[in-house]
């Protein structure tokens, strides 16, 4: 009893609720490259290997240029350009989109070793100062809320990027001329050339946003959650975000609640002592509920009907 | 209505595609006004030339000419600008999308910020809807729609652009009998408005029907000009194929021997969850053909489906000879001797994927001779198997190793036709045996299905086309809403059959 009192003790508290959004907003940024990468028929599991890579650059270029905002400039790029290769070899050609991404996030591991050796040989990355940190903003006035104030207006400064990206997203694809042809490529891509859409165009555009979005994610993971890079650092949340698109049902909000759900399991574990629960149970959990969602069990979850297939022109 | 004006000239257009002359030299003349229908066999080269007329596909060497003046098609976007516009044979539709949304896309109305207009989008088209007689619902989720409708989506998707030259590639090979009368009528008010519309099709009934002139195409070049009101089927026919066709099927009056197949009180749910077969009740006899005509949807493929072990009854009897067959899976319905064409040729028929002679011998994979004790196949053996059924059902196909992908609609058909009669059986069912395929291979087809039945074989045909049922059949029973209604004879006129299978005309009523 004494257990079940303490987490509900826990869940009225502020510090969990910063810690849950601080969290979801991690697998939001990837989340939402997915979504708008899938929504166009691209199939993209790569985001954790573009995140990782991201992170990695964040931390290498905020070493030289002291400047986390250059820094996340150069994390996203980093993050567009293996997007790019994913791109590249999804759209032109037509390679399995699966394999493209397996191999982009292998790549991506070895990558980012090999750069710390070559760069750093036996020595640790190092740490960035914490005034070369993405910094925290505290809203005035708003963040004297009782709460609200905390969880809302007392976040690090990609929190609400990723939050203006989130709403952005869903007007652009939902409620715009651009998003009406993104979803027409990714559900009927000759339908879209026929109409005079250029798929190509729309396609490139869409995969590497997701690259700048992961990319994005990497650098506040790096130098605005941990100030460091170490190997592996990402741990998977690429892969936690392709569930969060999935269970969201390939839209913006639908990941975002996701996130929300797994990120408030990743806080819960994270600031209590009494649940005795092994960490490596709690992190299938967003597999776990993945797998049901795309057993159809709660309301089925169809991607787009052309997602994963390359465009030839002039076929059927 | 049409004038001597020419709306498009196509001026020596030649494509050569690896392997294939598609289009050598090709000249075709479409006047302002007019219907134009232009005819060939599958492969004959009317989808290339359209194509290259739309800018989807671009020509090696030739001309075209819109409306008097020389055009530069690079693209869809192209021939969009001239007034060119494509319905297509797979609609070009979106089934999540709206009407609306469809009809609207790549000219999306926006408001400041390119937030989609969909009030505009809506009066838009209501306006082209009201000039043009078609009614539709801008907020319907298109996929939900009937087919019918679905094209008419596209039809006005066409005019949203400003089409004047319209573009209709098969477009009755989706549509039910009544869906064709009402495009028809569509089509007719489009030229009373002033478009010019290219209709082409292989159905010649319907180019009759439908057309002012007809241009002939086979194996990339065009063999004939002909004038609808002073041509004829059998002209069509012989200019399409380049040889005499027997349009009616030759056969001797049937000699129905013992019952083969008799099916009681059948009782069957349809994928939907619906009850699809309401007590069918016949029997087949050996020797006779006995025709299912029906507007489709009313059961007839489930029916079939069965019968052959892929779906199952929920009630009901179907006995094969004095054997009880009703709850047997496919294999032992094979096993049985009941042979099966199914509708869908490409995903029930075929595994496209497989070589002709791996196709040929689907389904009797574990039985001598192409099986060494069931389990090693016996490549020499199948491979001469379907080297003699290739030449002897005329499959025409570079060799036997070619995936069935690579062969046209009819030459596919043909494999299947091979495999399943190559295995004399006692029954057999053949749903939609010529649907998509040209004038000769269907020729053939109903030929070795006739063929079948003097050697004795019990034939049950289901086909979507009125005058197949009746040329082939012995006797035509008539399915409405999951029931026979009737068993009529071949002789019966068509219009007692068409009352009967919209549910009219029953005696006792």
């Amino acid at each position: 009893m004494t257990a079940i009192n303490q987490i509900l003790h826990l869940l009225l508290t502020a510090n969990l609720w910063q810690a849950t959004l601080a969290a979801a907003i991690l697998l939001l940024l990837p989340a939402l490259g997915g979504v708008i990468s899938e929504r166009s028929g691209v199939v993209n599991i790569a985001m954790e290997g573009m995140m990782l890579v991201g992170a990695f650059f964040a931390v290498y270029a905020d070493l030289h240029l002291h400047n986390p905002w250059l820094a996340t400039l150069v994390a996203m790029i980093a993050g567009g350009l293996m997007a790019l290769v994913h791109a590249v070899v999804s759209i032109r050609f037509r390679a399995d989109q699966i394999v493209s991404g397996i191999a982009i996030n292998i790549f991506a591991a070895g990558l980012t070793v090999f750069l710390i050796g070559r760069l750093y040989g036996l020595q640790d990355v190092g740490h960035i100062g914490q005034s070369d940190a993405l910094p925290t903003i505290t809203v005035p006035g708003l963040s004297s809320i009782p709460f609200v104030g905390q969880v809302f207006f007392n976040q690090n400064v990609v929190v609400y990027v990723a939050l203006v990206v989130l709403v952005l997203m869903h007007v652009v694809l939902f409620r715009t001329k651009l998003g009406l042809r993104i979803r027409s490529v990714g559900e009927h891509p000759q339908a879209a050339d026929t109409a005079g859409i250029n798929v190509f165009t729309l396609r490139y555009g869409a995969v590497i946003t997701s690259g700048l979005l992961s990319g994005l994610a990497g650098a506040f993971l790096a130098i605005g959650v941990s100030n460091t890079f170490v190997p592996n650092m990402t741990d998977g949340r690429g892969y936690i975000a392709l569930a969060a698109m999935i269970f969201g049902k390939w839209t913006p909000f639908g990941a975002f609640i996701a996130c929300i759900i797994f990120g408030l399991g990743e806080a819960i574990y994270a600031n209590n002592s009494v649940i005795s629960a092994s960490p490596y149970l709690l992190s299938m959990l967003p597999y776990v509920l993945t797998l049901i969602v795309i057993a159809g069990l709660i309301g089925r979850s169809i991607p787009p009907a052309a997602d994963g297939l390359p465009y030839v022109p002039g076929s059927e | 209505m049409s004038d001597e004006r020419l709306a498009v000239e196509i001026r020596g257009i030649t494509k050569q595609f690896p392997g294939v002359l598609a289009n050598d030299h090709v000249d075709l003349d479409v006047r302002a006004g007019e219907i134009h229908a232009l005819v060939g066999e599958n492969g004959a080269g009317k989808s290339t030339l359209m194509n290259v007329l739309y800018g989807l596909v671009h020509a090696d060497s030739g001309e075209i000419l819109i409306n008097g003046k020389t055009a530069r098609i690079g693209g869809p976007r192209d021939a969009i600008a001239l007034g060119i516009g494509m319905v297509h044979q797979h609609f070009m539709l979106i089934p999540v999308f709206t009407v609306g949304e469809n009809i609207m896309l790549g000219r999306e109305p926006t408001t400041a910020g390119g937030i989609y207009d969909s009030a505009r989008a809506r009066r838009e088209i209501a306006d082209l809807t009201k000039r043009y007689g078609l009614a539709l619902n801008a907020d319907a989720r298109t996929g939900e729609l009937p087919v019918g409708l679905q094209q008419r989506v596209e039809i006005v998707k066409v005019l949203y652009r400003g089409a004047n030259i319209l573009i209709l590639d098969e477009p009755t090979g989706v549509l039910t009998p009544q869906e064709t009368t009402e495009l028809f009528v569509v089509l007719r008010d489009l030229v009373k408005a002033g478009k010019t519309i290219i209709f082409i099709s292989h159905k010649l009934k319907e180019v009759l029907e439908i057309s002012d002139r007809i241009t002939v195409m086979r194996r990339g070049k065009v063999v004939g000009h002909l004038i609808t009101k002073d041509t004829n089927e059998q002209e069509i026919a012989t200019a399409m194929v380049g040889r005499a066709v027997l349009l009616r099927v030759d056969k001797q009056p049937a000699k129905p021997k013992d019952v083969a197949f008799k099916v009681e009180n059948l009782t069957a749910m349809s994928d939907a969850g619906t009850q699809a077969l309401k007590g069918v009740s016949f029997e087949l006899r050996q020797g006779e053909i006995l025709g299912i005509a029906g507007v489709e949807g009313n059961g007839q493929s489930e029916l079939v489906e069965v019968l052959a072990g892929t779906r199952r009854a929920t009630g009901g009897k179907v006995w094969l000879g004095d054997k009880d067959v009703t709850a047997y899976d496919a294999r032992g319905e094979r096993a049985a001797g009941i042979a099966h064409i199914p509708e869908d040729r490409r995903g029930a028929g075929l595994v496209l994927n497989y070589s002709i002679a791996e196709n040929m011998i689907l389904g009797r994979q574990r039985d001598a001779p192409f099986a060494w004790r069931h389990v090693l196949l016996v490549i020499d053996a199948i491979r001469k198997w379907a080297t003699r059924l290739m030449k002897e059902f005329d499959v025409r196909a570079p060799n036997i190793d070619v995936p069935a992908r690579s062969l046209s609609g009819g030459n596919q058909q043909k494999i299947i036709v091979a495999r399943e009669m190559a295995s004399q059986p006692r029954v057999l069912l053949a749903a939609q045996p010529t649907r998509g395929v040209d004038i000769g291979a269907i020729e053939f087809i109903h030929r070795r299905i006739v063929a079948e039945r003097d050697a004795g074989a019990a034939v049950l045909l289901v086909s979507a086309e009125l005058d197949e049922v009746r040329s082939l059949s012995d006797r035509i029973a008539v399915f409405y809403e999951g029931q026979i209604v009737s068993i009529e004879p071949p002789e019966a006129p068509e219009d007692r059959l068409g009352l009967l299978m919209t549910g009219g005309g029953r005696s006792g009523h």
